[in-house]
């Protein structure tokens, strides 16, 4: 492709069908995704998407760029390596809920840890549809379904604080639907290191609604605290509820503001930097009457996996030699 | 096999060295005795003294097993000669037991008449019982079968040590010493010299200059002891002539070095740097500690991964992006990686796979050898999933093999397993180092060819181009879903699955033809009968071979390395014996093989006792195949 030429955002969709269901969330992220590579000029011959497995994981085949739909749970890992062969490229990640926080936890944890300079897309729709609607690590107690027919009880995996807890550098959250999606993409994507985010994702035919509260246009207001750094943390419709740290409970407290409320000068100010509040901030919506945050959770600067292991391509003449030497090292000995 | 020769040259007391042929000697104690260390520097000294060797150390799982227990015993062996020596020896004609634990495990390979040197201060009333026996076998006459040296070598040790002036070192330092001291005896009796193990001291404890003197005092002290002590006279220093070996420069070389050296090498005529992703794992983890070392002036990277299935993953991921991904492990590691195998297969990238492989099931015998991962290799995945095995068969060998099996992965562009195991990777033999310079490169190419599609097939390997991410007008998509034959786009059409089963399999098969025709090791390309063998088993195969011949049996040694695909005359060749021994360290997995594809007659002798062949056991079935 003419780089002189800007791209538009088809011209990063490929010329395969997608094959997600009419109305699915995907839909909407794979848009957010393509216009996010336009905006920022991607050269596709850098880019490549890494997946897993699962309807989130055909995402690949969507993109004119690279791409490597792998096995399940461990596209991190395959990611992992590309870039140990090559450092510079642009790499995406995207894996749904299932591949990433139950089969492949383990590579979700380390890929945090390791700041493998990727964007993680995690699509949260907190249910396995490719296979037909089972209860993902992700699903709310009580969820309903072929493997759960009296409801779910185990505890759902809250995937921000999992990855605070995998000392990640980057974690946001986002509904697939999101106006500004493209806007935390781009974070990410500059973020040097691992750029986590948490698509809430819904899932038409197996987990219809699972996040209407944050999605539906009027609902949303209420439910959602979007997160700006510098800013007092604040939400409602009416704009009239806000977010302060009550020292006698050490939690989190929703507060009125206005006539007879509190001030906003009163209110927690979200710093982006700040992992206690981060924490607490990935978990809010685990208390009842708390908006899900949105927006950038906790960022901070970090040695990138690349940093540490990018490695100069040694003359092949040297190496010639140093193989030569090798061999010859130690103790030998003549035999005339 | 002491056969004597001629005379020697008398040692220090006068007393004549008999000159011998070979012989095998076992340093055994506990785990914390350094017995693997001592046997190295055995090792080292003979090879340099000119004979021919082969080693098998012998340690137990734990790391520091409780002392003076049976399980905590490790030894290491070395059979040495005057000339070739292919195997670590059947039976022993000297040991040396630092402690009753160690008598008692290692007894029953001792030769009647053989030489057992034992430290007496180890045996106590408490360790004795610990070690399972009664009363002290050094009293009771059970050893009257053998020649025994009963030595207070503990105490010979603090007294050396407490000879080295202004040494400050703890009782426990100075006890740790007495293996260097029964290693200086050793030396004695086999007329070796001391000073690469002066050396080697001086250089291991650079930082504890005082460690290093009295470890030195300890040899020194051993080897006078020997060379100036009356002793019975059934007990007398041995002389073992230099053995008639192929001129050239050689060193010591373990599997585990050779093996990783040779991936370096492959890379390198790849010209591609090498990804080694591994995870740790018994006997292959001296591979990834290796391989880290070298690092970047031998454009090598190395990751150890969060499990066996990411470190296969990241080396396909490696691959996938224009380096030569491998990934190093054993058998229950293997099983792990396999679905990743299985795509690297449907996607056509170029990966391999290191099996030392170990005792299984499961978790099995981690520091046990065995060869019974070859259907896993050759058969272990779902779906027709065709791949490349290769085996080594020596320390040595491992060195040549690696680098097939980076030629195989990156000229056909798919998976292959280097096989090589628990005793080719910790054992060591003297190598002929090769002249590196002689190898022909086969440099992989990542160009765009012209109507580029992932899927379209070089003519004659039948390969897909690699173009890599990074590589302007190369965008493309691949995965684990099937493939449209060409285009590489998803395709569940069924007429396309079976073109691209059917190019998988012609692709691993065709390489039959860019392989070796199967030779014959030793004895006439046909007749009555083929000692059949892989991996390992090559020294004491070719070995018991040797005997057969020389007790009048016609008999030949084949050898296969590439176990797939296998050799295109391997079927006619197998055709032309009457009978067919089938050796192997599993329950006849060559065998169930070679019955499949040839539907040839065979008698398989399997053996999974965790310990490599004997000699003998090879040619007592021989000949009882051959005459009933």
């Amino acid at each position: 492709m003419n780089l002189q030429t800007k791209l538009g955002a088809k011209d990063y969709a490929s010329d395969q069908e997608v094959r997600w269901c009419p109305g699915c969330g995907d839909y909407a992220i794979l848009r957010a995704v393509q216009k996010t590579l336009a905006d920022n000029g991607a050269d596709p011959a850098n880019t490549v998407f890494f997946s897993g497995i699962g309807c989130a994981s055909r995402f690949p085949y969507y993109m004119e760029t690279y791409g490597f739909h792998t096995i399940h749970g461990r596209g991190a890992a395959f990611a992992t390596g590309a870039k140990l062969a090559n450092p510079d490229l642009d790499a995406w990640l995207v894996a749904g809920d299932g591949d990433s926080l139950a089969i492949g936890g383990n590579h979700l944890l380390h890929v945090l840890r390791r700041n493998v300079d990727i964007v993680y897309l995690l699509f949260n729709n907190e249910i396995y549809g490719l296979t037909k609607g089972q209860t993902s690590p992700a699903s709310r107690l009580g969820t309903r379904s072929p493997t759960t027919p009296a409801g779910s009880r185990d505890e759902p995996v809250r995937a921000a604080r999992f990855a605070l807890g995998a000392s990640a550098t980057f974690v946001a959250r986002a509904v697939d639907v999101q106006k500004d999606l493209s806007d935390i993409l781009k974070r990410a994507h500059a973020h040097k290191g691992t750029g986590f985010v948490e698509i809430l994702q819904n899932c038409i035919v197996f987990n219809d609604g699972v996040y209407d509260k944050l999605s539906n246009k009027k609902l949303a207001p209420d439910n959602t605290l979007k997160l700006v750094h510098g800013e007092p943390m604040i939400w409602g419709a009416e704009r009239d509820k806000g977010l302060v740290f009550d020292i006698a409970t050490m939690s989190p407290k929703a507060v009125s503001l206005g006539e007879g409320g509190v001030d906003a000068s009163q209110l927690l100010v979200h710093d982006e930097h700040n992992l206690t509040l981060a924490n607490m901030l990935a978990t809010l919506d685990s208390i009842p009457g708390m908006p899900s945050p949105l927006g950038v959770l906790y960022s901070r600067e970090a040695e990138t996996f690349e940093a540490r292991t990018r490695m100069d391509r040694a003359e092949t003449a040297s190496v010639e030699q140093k193989i030569g030497q090798l061999l010859n090292s130690g103790h030998t000995w003549a035999v005339a | 096999m002491m056969d004597a020769l001629v005379p020697g040259k008398p040692d220090g007391m006068g007393r004549e060295r008999e000159t011998i042929e070979s012989a095998v000697v076992r340093f055994a104690g506990d785990s914390g005795d350094g017995m693997q260390i001592t046997g190295g520097q055995f090792t080292l000294a003979t090879a340099l003294s000119g004979n021919d060797l082969a080693t098998f150390p012998d340690f137990p799982a734990e790391i520091r097993a409780p002392i003076g227990t049976t399980f905590g015993v490790s030894s290491f062996q070395i059979n040495f000669g005057a000339r070739v020596v292919r195997t670590a020896g059947d039976q022993l004609d000297v040991l040396v037991a630092m402690n009753p634990a160690a008598l008692i495990v290692n007894l029953a390979d001792v030769k009647p008449g053989a030489l057992i040197i034992v430290d007496e201060n180890a045996f106590t009333v408490r360790d004795i019982a610990k070690a399972g026996y009664a009363e002290n076998p050094l009293d009771n006459g059970s050893l009257d079968a053998y020649r025994v040296l009963r030595l207070p070598i503990t105490d010979y040790t603090m007294t050396a040590v407490k000879s080295v002036e202004g040494a400050e070192v703890s009782n426990k330092e100075s006890v740790r010493a007495k293996n260097m001291w029964a290693l200086g005896l050793i030396l004695w009796l086999f007329e070796r010299e001391k000073a690469a193990v002066v050396d080697w001291i001086a250089t291991k404890f650079a930082k504890l200059p005082d460690i290093a003197r009295i470890n030195t005092a300890a040899l020194d002290a051993g080897y006078i002891y020997g060379d100036v002590t009356e002793m019975a006279p059934e007990i007398h220093p041995y002389r073992v002539p230099p053995a008639a070996i192929p001129p050239g420069i050689y060193r010591n070389i373990s599997g585990s070095e050779a093996v990783s050296w040779g991936l370096v090498a492959g890379a390198h005529l790849a010209r591609l740097k090498l990804a080694f992703c591994s995870y740790p794992i018994t006997p292959a983890t001296n591979m990834l500690h290796l391989l880290t070392k070298l690092g970047k002036e031998f454009n090598v990277t190395t990751f150890q991964a969060e499990d066996e299935i990411a470190a296969a993953c990241a080396a396909i991921g490696a691959s996938y992006a224009g380096e030569l991904g491998v990934t190093g492990s054993s058998g229950p590691g293997v099983a792990l990686k396999t679905e990743a195998i299985g795509l690297a297969a449907a996607t056509e990238l170029p990966l391999v796979i290191v099996n030392a492989q170990r005792g299984g099931p499961s978790t099995g015998l981690p520091t046990k050898t065995e060869q019974s991962d070859l259907y896993q290799s050759v058969w272990g995945r779902n779906g027709d999933t065709p791949l490349v095995v290769v085996a080594s068969r020596s320390p040595g060998d491992c060195f040549d093999t690696a680098i097939e099996a980076c030629r195989l992965a990156v000229k056909y562009m798919t998976p292959v397993i280097l096989l090589t195991d628990g005793y080719l990777s910790n054992a060591s033999e003297p190598w002929h180092i090769p002249d590196f310079s002689t190898y022909e490169p086969f440099p992989a190419s990542h160009a765009i060819p012209a109507d580029f599609k992932p899927y379209n097939r070089d003519p004659e390997t039948l390969a897909r181009p690699w173009v890599v991410p990074g590589t302007p007008g190369g965008v493309h998509r691949i995965g684990g879903i099937e493939r449209k034959d060409g285009s590489g786009e998803i395709s569940y059409d069924a007429d396309n699955h079976q073109i691209m089963t059917d190019h998988r399999k012609n692709k691993i098969d065709g390489i039959a033809r860019d392989i070796p025709d199967q030779e014959v090791a030793l004895g006439p390309v046909s007749g009555r009968l083929a000692v059949v063998g892989w991996g390992s088993t090559y020294g004491p195969v070719n070995r018991a071979v040797d005997a057969l011949i020389e007790q009048g049996i016609e008999a030949s040694h084949i050898h296969i390395r590439h176990l797939w695909p296998l050799p295109r005359n391997l079927g006619q060749l197998l055709a032309g014996f009457d009978n067919i021994l089938v050796p192997e360290m599993n329950t006849g997995q060559l065998a169930t093989l070679l019955r499949s594809e040839y539907q040839c007659e065979l008698k398989s002798q399997p053996k999974v006792s965790g310990r490599p062949f004997r000699v003998s056991e090879i040619v007592d079935a021989a000949r009882e195949l051959v005459e009933g």
